[in-house]
C-alpha cells in the first residue's frame, strides 16, 4: 500500500475547493419565506395525484385517475362541471382554485410503502404540489398520509378503508372521505340479522394483513353484538391465491356463514373457491349456508363474475343511486370515459372537489387554513347525502350502502344492487371507540 | 493519500466531486423549460442514490470479491431500518444513535443468516438467503405486527418515549430526525437565473456516510483481506488444497456486506422515518444485484453507477405520463404527434420497468462489465494514449469474470 505524497500544490487545491464548499451556504438564500410548503404561484397550482398504476390495484388506480382528470378539468371551468353543480357550497367557480389553473402531476404507488413516499416526495419537492390525494391500500394512505404531515402538505385519501387511517394513525393534515371498517360492520349487521337471523355461527377467513385485522374486528363486534357467534378466525397470506385449503375446514366447523374479510385478488379467489366447493348449497344446523363479504367493489364483484350473485356486502357509492350529485358524477364521467365509475373513482373525484372548495373559502392554499375550512364541515349534494367531516378524527360520516350481487345483471357494469342505503347516524360512532383507540391527531403543519 | 495508491485516491476525490457538486450536476435544466423533468436534483432523490449506493457498495463487497451471490440483502437493509425507527422512538430524534443500532442488528442478523447459508454455495447459497430474506418478509408483514407495524409499516407516533428528548414532542407535532439540531429535512436553496439548486443537510449527511463507506470499501478491496476473497472467488478448492479454510474469510465479507446494508437501511429511516415490509421483499434483493451487475461487478464505482441509473429511471421515467409526451410530441401533425405517443407510450410512466429491463440486456450483452466498462471503452476511444490510467476506478479489468 503506497501513499501519495502531499505537495504543496496539492493542499492548496484541496483546501480551495473545500473551502469554497464550505462557504457556499453562507451564500445561500433559506427556502422561501411564504409560511408554508410550496405555496402556488399566481396563475397555476399542482395538486399530486399518486395512484397505483402497477401492481395489484391498478384497475382502481388508473380509475382513480380517471376521476383526478375530469376533476381538473371541472375545477378548471371544461366538461359540463359534474357534482359542481350539484354541491352544497358554491365556493367553486369554474375558474380554478384561488383564480389559479388547476394543474396536475401523477406518481405510481405500485401499491408499496415506500414506493408511495418517494412519488409523494418527488411531487413535493421537485413539483412543488400543494396538495397529495391518492392510493388504493391502507398500507399506503397511512404511509403517505405521515408524509404529508411532516411535509406541511394537505393529504386527501383516496380508497382506504382500515379503521386505522382516521384512528390510531390519524394526522391533523390527512382527511378521508371514504367509509371504513367500523362502518361496513355497523351497517352490515342489522341487514344480516335480518336476512339471516340472530343465531348464526360465523367463520371469518381474513387477509392476514391491518385492514384485515379491522375488517374483522368491526364485523365480528357488530355481528356478536346481535347475536352471532364466532365459531374461528383464520388469517391467510395476502399472496395466496388458492384458498381450497382454508375452504374445506369451514364445513367441518359447524359454522353457517362464511364471512370473507378480503380485497381485490384475494377476495375473487376466496369468494370463487366457497362457491366452487358448493358452500352455498349446503345445509348447516337447517340453515342455508351464507357468505358475507364486508367491503365489495364492482371491480371485485366483475372479477369474481356470476359468483357474487346474492352475495352481502357494504360499499362507499354506487353508480346506480338516483340523488342529483350522482347523477351528475355519473354522466359526466359517462361522457368522457363511456363507462360508469367505481366508488375508488367516486371518492377520488369528491376529495379534489373538497380540497378545493375549502382552499376558496379558507381563502388560502395554507394547509392550517383548509384544516381549518373542512374541519366541521357539513355538505350535501356529492352523491352520500348529508356529510360531515369531523373535527376530531377527519373522517367523513355519511350514509353507507349495503348491497348484493345482483340475480340478473344487464350488463357488466350493473353487477350490485342496493340493498339498504343505512344512514349515517347509525354508523357513527364516538372519536375515541375502542377500535379507533391510541395515536392522536397533533396540530397542523405548514410546513417551511 | 489517505493510504491509498494514486488511481485510488483520484477516484475517491472524484467520487467526492460528484456528491459534492450533485445538486448542480443532477439539476442541469432550467426551471420550468420542458426538459425540468428530468432534473434529478431534489432532495429525496439525491438522498436515494448516495444510500442505495452504499447498499450496493456493501453488496459488492460480497459479490464482487467472493463471487457469493446473495439473494436476500434487502433483509438487512429492512432490519436496519426498523431498528433504526425503533430508536427514534424509544431514544432520541438523533440520528447517529439509530445509525449505530441498524448497522449492529444487520450485523448480528448476517451473523446468523450467513454462518446458516455459507455452508453452501453457488445456487444453494442464493437460494438458502433467498429463503431468508423471505422468511423475514413474512414475519415482519404479519406475525410480528407489534414489532414492526405489519403492512402499514412501523411510524413515529406523537406519544414515543424518546428518553432522551424529553419534552420535545409537546408541540403537538412529531420531531424530525435531525443530528444535533440541524433536521434532516432541511434544506436550502440557490437561485441562480432560471436554475433553482436545492442543498439538503440530510443528502449531505448521507452523502459523508457514502463517501466514508467507499473509502472503507477501497481499503477492503485493496487488502490482503481483501485478496484473500478474490482467491475464494477463483478458485475454493485450490485454496482448501493449500489450507486455508475460506469459511472465517466469507462469513466476514458476509457480515460486512450486511453491515453496509443495514448502514444504508439506518439512513433512508433517518432520511425518511419509516420502514416498511416492502423493504425487504425479495425484488428489493434483486434490485441490488441488478445495480451490481448494471454498474460493473467487482469494481468500486460501478455498483454506485448501477444505484444511481436504476433509482433515476424508478423515480423520474415513471412520472411521465401521456399529457406530459402530448406536450412534447406538439409540434407535429396530430396523426403523427399521436403515433409517436402510443409508440413510446409503453416505456415510461408505469412501463418503466419495460426500459430498464431493455436497458439491462443491452448492458449485460454489449457491455459484460457493466456502465464502468462502457466508460473504459469510450475513455480509450479518445485518450488512446491515456488509456492506461484514465481507466478510473476499474480495477475490474484484471478480473475478466463479469458475473457468476
Amino acid at each position: 500500500m503506497s501513499t501519495g505524497n502531499f505537495t504543496r500544490r496539492g493542499l492548496l487545491k484541496t483546501s480551495a475547493v473545500a473551502g469554497a464548499g464550505l462557504a457556499l451556504p453562507t451564500y445561500l438564500s433559506a427556502a422561501n419565506h411564504s409560511g408554508f410548503t410550496n405555496a402556488p404561484g399566481d396563475s397555476t397550482v399542482t395538486l399530486g395525484f399518486n395512484v397505483p398504476q402497477s401492481g395489484p390495484y391498478a384497475d382502481e388506480g388508473a380509475d382513480e385517475l380517471r376521476a383526478y382528470e375530469l376533476a381538473v378539468e371541472h375545477l378548471n371551468g371544461g366538461g359540463d362541471g359534474g357534482m359542481m353543480g350539484t354541491f352544497s357550497s358554491d365556493a367553486l367557480k369554474g375558474n380554478g382554485i384561488l383564480g389559479r389553473k388547476v394543474e396536475y402531476v401523477t406518481g405510481d404507488t405500485q401499491t408499496k410503502s415506500d414506493a408511495a413516499r418517494a412519488s409523494a416526495k418527488s411531487m413535493i419537492e421537485k413539483d412543488g404540489a400543494v396538495m397529495i390525494t391518492g392510493g388504493s391500500s391502507s398500507g399506503v394512505a397511512v404511509a403517505v398520509q405521515a408524509l404529508c404531515q411532516e411535509a406541511g402538505i394537505i393529504f386527501m385519501a383516496g380508497l382506504t378503508h382500515s379503521n386505522d387511517t382516521t384512528g390510531k394513525d390519524k394526522r391533523a393534515n390527512g382527511f378521508r372521505h371514504f367509509f371504513n371498517s367500523y362502518m361496513s360492520g355497523a351497517a352490515l349487521a342489522p341487514v344480516l340479522a335480518a336476512n339471516y337471523g340472530t343465531d348464526r355461527k360465523a367463520y371469518h377467513l381474513t387477509a392476514d394483513y391491518n385492514w384485515g385485522y379491522t375488517t374483522e374486528e368491526a364485523v365480528k363486534s357488530s355481528t356478536e353484538a346481535m347475536g352471532w357467534e364466532t365459531v374461528a378466525a383464520v388469517k391467510t397470506p395476502l399472496t395466496q391465491t388458492d384458498f381450497s385449503s382454508y375452504i374445506a375446514p369451514v364445513l367441518q366447523s359447524g359454522a353457517d356463514v362464511l364471512v370473507l374479510n378480503h380485497y381485490g385478488g384475494n377476495m375473487v379467489n376466496s369468494l370463487t373457491n366457497a362457491v366452487q366447493f358448493g358452500l352455498r348449497d349446503k345445509l348447516v344446523n337447517d340453515k342455508n349456508f351464507e357468505i358475507i363479504v364486508p367491503l365489495y367493489s364492482r371491480l371485485m364483484a366483475k372479477g369474481a363474475g356470476a359468483n357474487v350473485k346474492g352475495i352481502f356486502g357494504s360499499t362507499n357509492w354506487h353508480w346506480s343511486l338516483t340523488d342529483e350529485g350522482s347523477k351528475a358524477f355519473v354522466k359526466s364521467f359517462g361522457t368522457k370515459y363511456g363507462f360508469p365509475p367505481s366508488q375508488a373513482a367516486h371518492t377520488c373525484y369528491v376529495q379534489t372537489l373538497l380540497y378545493a372548495d375549502a382552499v376558496e373559502r379558507a381563502g388560502s392554499f395554507a394547509p392550517c387554513a383548509v384544516v381549518e375550512a373542512l374541519e366541521g364541515f357539513e355538505f350535501d349534494g356529492l352523491g352520500n347525502g348529508k356529510t360531515l367531516y369531523r373535527a376530531e378524527d377527519h373522517q367523513c360520516f355519511k350514509d353507507v350502502l349495503v348491497v348484493k350481487g345482483k340475480e340478473n345483471p344487464d350488463n357488466e357494469f350493473d353487477l350490485l344492487e342496493i340493498v339498504e342505503v343505512t344512514p349515517a347516524a347509525q354508523v357513527t360512532y364516538a372519536p375515541d371507540h375502542p377500535q379507533f383507540a391510541g395515536g392522536a391527531l397533533g396540530t397542523c403543519n405548514n410546513g417551511a | 493519500m489517505f493510504g491509498l495508491e494514486k488511481k485510488d485516491a483520484r477516484l475517491l476525490l472524484l467520487v467526492l466531486a460528484l456528491t459534492m457538486f450533485a445538486p448542480f450536476i443532477l439539476n442541469p435544466f432550467p426551471e420550468g423549460s420542458g426538459w425540468a423533468q428530468f432534473n434529478a436534483g431534489y432532495p429525496d432523490l439525491m438522498q436515494r442514490f448516495v444510500i442505495f449506493g452504499i447498499f450496493a457498495i456493501g453488496f459488492n463487497i460480497l459479490f464482487g470479491l467472493t463471487g457469493y451471490l446473495s439473494f436476500g440483502h434487502a433483509a438487512f437493509l429492512g432490519v436496519g431500518s426498523y431498528s433504526a425507527v425503533w430508536m427514534f422512538k424509544l431514544l432520541s430524534m438523533n440520528v447517529l444513535p439509530a445509525i449505530a443500532l441498524a448497522v449492529v442488528t444487520a450485523g448480528i442478523f448476517a451473523l446468523i443468516i450467513g454462518y446458516v447459508s455459507l455452508r453452501r454455495s453457488g445456487i444453494y447459497f442464493s437460494i438458502l438467503t433467498l429463503a431468508f430474506a423471505q422468511m423475514s418478509f413474512a414475519l415482519a408483514y404479519s406475525v410480528l405486527t407489534p414489532i414492526t407495524g405489519g403492512e402499514t409499516g412501523l411510524q413515529l407516533a406523537l406519544d414515543d418515549p424518546r428518553i432522551l428528548d424529553g419534552a420535545a414532542h409537546a408541540a403537538g407535532n412529531i420531531p424530525v430526525p435531525g443530528l444535533f439540531g440541524l433536521e434532516m429535512r432541511d434544506s436550502a436553496e440557490l437561485v441562480l437565473g432560471a436554475w433553482v439548486f436545492t442543498f439538503n443537510i440530510g443528502y449531505y449527511f448521507s452523502a459523508f456516510v457514502m463517501l466514508a463507506s467507499f473509502y472503507l470499501a477501497i481499503r477492503i478491496f485493496r487488502s490482503p483481506f481483501g485478496m484473500m476473497l478474490r482467491a475464494i472467488k477463483s478458485n475454493q478448492q485450490r485454496l482448501n488444497y493449500t489450507g486455508l479454510n475460506p469459511r472465517p474469510y466469507t462469513l466476514a465479507a458476509f457480515v460486512i456486506s450486511g453491515m453496509y446494508a443495514g448502514l444504508a437501511g439506518g439512513l433512508m429511516a433517518s432520511m425518511d422515518p419509516l420502514a416498511g415490509a416492502e423493504r425487504m421483499f425479495w425484488t428489493a434483493s434483486g434490485e441490488v444485484v441488478l445495480m451490481t451487475i448494471l454498474g460493473g461487478v467487482g469494481t468500486l464505482i460501478g455498483p454506485v453507477l448501477g444505484a444511481g441509473m436504476i433509482k433515476y429511471m424508478e423515480n423520474i421515467l415513471s412520472k411521465i405520463n401521456s399529457d406530459i409526451l402530448h406536450t412534447w410530441f406538439a409540434f407535429l401533425p396530430d396523426g403523427l404527434e399521436n403515433l409517436l405517443v402510443t409508440l413510446v407510450y409503453p416505456f415510461i410512466g408505469k412501463g418503466w420497468h419495460l426500459t430498464l429491463g431493455i436497458l439491462f440486456m443491452l448492458v449485460v450483452i454489449f457491455l459484460p462489465g457493466g456502465l464502468v466498462e462502457g466508460g473504459q471503452r469510450i475513455a480509450k476511444l479518445f485518450g488512446r494514449k491515456k488509456a492506461k490510467d484514465t481507466d478510473g476506478g476499474a480495477d475490474a479489468a484484471n478480473s475478466t469474470t463479469p458475473a457468476e
